[in-house]
């Protein structure tokens, strides 16, 4: 069936409070006002105010209340507004979600879900519009998800729920209203493997979340042009699938990362490195990068746009790619 | 109505019972302060590494609360928590090799002194991220709530965590939700080397309990009874559905960590506060009800210091874990 991406989170949440009575959602304006981008919209009146869980605006408490009543048998779901408000939850995400278990010598498990916007486009300016996913992706002891598609919107919050460690979803703002085809029977996806978006044999384009409808312009462009562009969409940031990113740089000798996140100590460095270190010798053109700009998310519509990922900026690296390195 | 002379039976029983009962406290005092003191001689033998911090002078809080508690509640605690993991029945080796990093420590040489686990006696943890267990506390408390089970979560946290922002969310969430959570603020007066009056704005902690409607109790931290009569009551009122605040005024004798120079403090005021030494009072206590005799005193000082030499053996002839497990319990095995 044809349905939105938010309509596929919803889905999902209604699905997993079904389905078991351990799952509960809490977080800021998930109850009455439905979610501030409306994934649980109606939910509240479905199932109850003990199950669906309004909070005061406390990140950092509600988020660590989710993690001791994980600790506690329940199997909390917890809904952050939006990746910079996150921030203020960091302490319990590093010093309790991700190090009780190793801190503990494997005598608990952390089965928390905590899903959050994030990402640019919408005129919000700088404290609402980062993409901070790395910030998450580098912290051992927790796993992170950036769904990219409606399928992956349902499928990788299931996923996830079975997961017994603390597992954090990244959904990008722009693509709460994206439509797709929805498989509501199909089972939990495989959430450990990238996925090639768009086979090509000429560059690996490797992206996540909302930066992957910008590759796949891109790779429509370029065709047009006579580059086939091979399109990975990483899905999961931790724990990264190399293998399938190498086995793609091995045919098509050239890798560019797309990620949102500022360029300085970001996703998309950390996966070039991972490139050099195990595709060295398959690469016909250094690594490149697309990336942010180094800058607060400006407010003004067109300094915004000029400081996302663009197709035209994957585009024009790609070519500057064949044009220097043949 | 029992006759006379039964009714003295059952006097003798009970205060018989009531004796062995304040021998019990008295005893485990003595081995949290000789457990702590050998601890401190492992540490500048270099058996002991990273941060120490000791809890000598503040025995009676750990003592008198977590013997209010059952078996089913849980606990989550500070850094400063070697006291309530031997009280909680952690044993004292698996403390003493928690220190020094063995693979036979309660948190299998993962955790050190800050970070004793023991999630099969629900004791979740030593925190040493202030004010940082409280959510978690919170969380624990809800978990119960939502499964209906009658269980109180006890969080213990300084002075200090008083003016963390998680203090005052987790205050105002367990109230809001009506979660079975025991606040206990561990008073000692110093947030590390900041006195209280320099840290905080208004010094009664247990006042600030009243801004959320939470039910709040000040008692004397150096009062191992007092403690307990006050942490019984706070237990019933949990049990009643809303949570409680007790605050303990206490005192610790020794430095913040074994690398702190004292520098803020006076040695006049640490002697003025050993005069209410929690161990030497109560045994006077007991000494003038004739509960306690040379021979008893002689008799809890052999035991614990048996039992603090068998924890210094069980520490030192563990193992060390392999360094290929290094990466081990980052993750949850997932059965393939």
């Amino acid at each position: 069936m044809k349905t939105t991406y938010r309509e596929a989170v919803r889905s999902a949440l209604r699905d997993a409070l079904l389905a078991d009575s351990r799952v509960f959602l809490m977080g800021e304006d998930v109850g009455r006002y439905g979610g501030s981008y409306a994934c649980s919209r109606g939910l509240l009146e479905e199932f109850g105010p003990e199950r669906i869980r309004d909070t005061p605006l406390s990140e950092s408490t509600f988020l660590g209340a989710g993690i001791g009543a994980a600790l506690g048998g329940m199997r909390p779901i917890v809904e952050v507004m939006t990746v910079n408000f996150s921030m203020l939850a960091l302490d319990q995400v590093v010093n309790n979600a991700a190090a009780l278990r190793h801190m503990s010598g494997g005598q608990v498990s952390v089965p928390l879900v905590v899903r959050m916007a994030s990402g640019g486009g919408r005129q919000l300016a700088a404290q609402h519009s980062h993409s901070l996913e790395v910030w998450y992706a580098h912290v051992p002891g927790i796993k992170v998800l950036a769904p990219a598609t409606v399928a992956d919107a349902r499928g990788m919050l299931l996923a996830a729920l079975k997961e017994p460690d603390p597992v954090f979803i990244f959904e990008h703002a722009m693509l709460y209203p994206l439509e797709g085809e929805l498989d509501e029977a199909a089972g939990d996806p495989d959430i450990t493997r990238a996925a090639i978006r768009r086979p090509g044999r000429d560059v690996s384009l490797i992206t996540y979340g909302g930066s992957l409808g910008k590759c796949l312009t891109a790779a429509n462009q370029l065709s047009s042009e006579g580059v086939e562009a091979e399109v990975i969409d990483l899905r999961s940031l931790r724990p990264l699938d190399m293998p399938t990113v190498l086995e793609s740089v091995a045919h098509t000798h050239r890798a560019l990362v797309v990620d949102e996140g500022w360029r300085t100590c970001s996703l998309a460095g950390e996966i070039s490195a991972q490139i050099m270190e195990g595709g060295f010798f398959d690469l016909d053109a250094p690594v490149a990068r697309v990336c942010s700009a180094e800058v607060p998310m400006p407010y003004a519509g067109h300094l915004e746009q000029a400081a996302l990922p663009q197709p035209e900026k994957i585009v024009a690296s790609v070519r500057e790619m064949f044009d220097r390195h043949g | 109505m029992p006759s006379e002379p039964a009714t003295a039976v059952i006097e003798a029983q009970s205060m018989a019972a009531e004796r062995r009962h304040a021998l019990g406290l008295l005893r485990d005092m003595i081995l949290i302060r000789r457990f702590e003191e050998k601890s401190a001689e492992l540490y500048t033998l270099g058996k002991i590494h990273g941060f120490l911090h000791l809890y000598i002078g503040e025995e009676a809080v750990a003592v008198g609360a977590l013997h209010a508690l059952s078996a089913d509640d849980a606990i989550v605690a500070t850094y400063r928590e070697h006291g309530h993991a031997l009280v909680r029945g952690i044993p004292a080796g698996a403390v003493m090799a928690e220190m020094y990093g063995k693979a036979n420590g309660c948190s299998r040489g993962r955790g050190g002194s800050m970070h004793l686990f023991d999630v099969s006696r629900r004791f979740y943890g030593g925190n040493a991220i202030v004010g940082g267990g409280l959510p978690i506390a919170v969380g624990l408390a809800l978990a119960d709530k939502l499964q209906h089970r009658r269980r109180v979560t006890a969080c213990l946290f300084g002075d200090g965590a008083v003016a963390e922002g998680e203090f005052h969310e987790s205050l105002n969430l367990a109230a809001l939700w009506k979660l079975p959570v025991l606040f206990l603020c561990e008073n000692n007066g110093y947030a590390m080397g900041t006195a209280i009056e320099r840290h905080q704005s208004r010094t009664d902690i247990h006042a600030k309990a009243a801004g959320y409607g939470i039910p709040a109790e000040v008692v004397d931290g150096m009062d191992v009874l007092a403690v307990e009569r006050a942490a019984r009551q706070a237990v019933d009122a949990v049990h009643g559905g809303e949570p409680y605040f007790l605050e303990a005024r206490t005192y610790r004798f020794r430095a913040h960590s074994m690398y702190d120079a004292e520098l803020y403090r006076t040695k006049a005021e640490v002697e003025q506060w050993k005069k209410r030494d929690p161990i030497t009072s109560f045994v006077v206590w007991l000494r003038e009800r004739q509960w306690l005799g040379d021979h008893d005193l002689a008799e809890i000082e052999s035991s614990v210091a048996a039992e603090v030499v068998a924890a210094v053996s069980f520490a030192e002839a563990g193992p060390w874990e392999p360094v290929e497990d290094l990466t081990k319990d980052v993750y949850t095995p997932v059965p393939s």
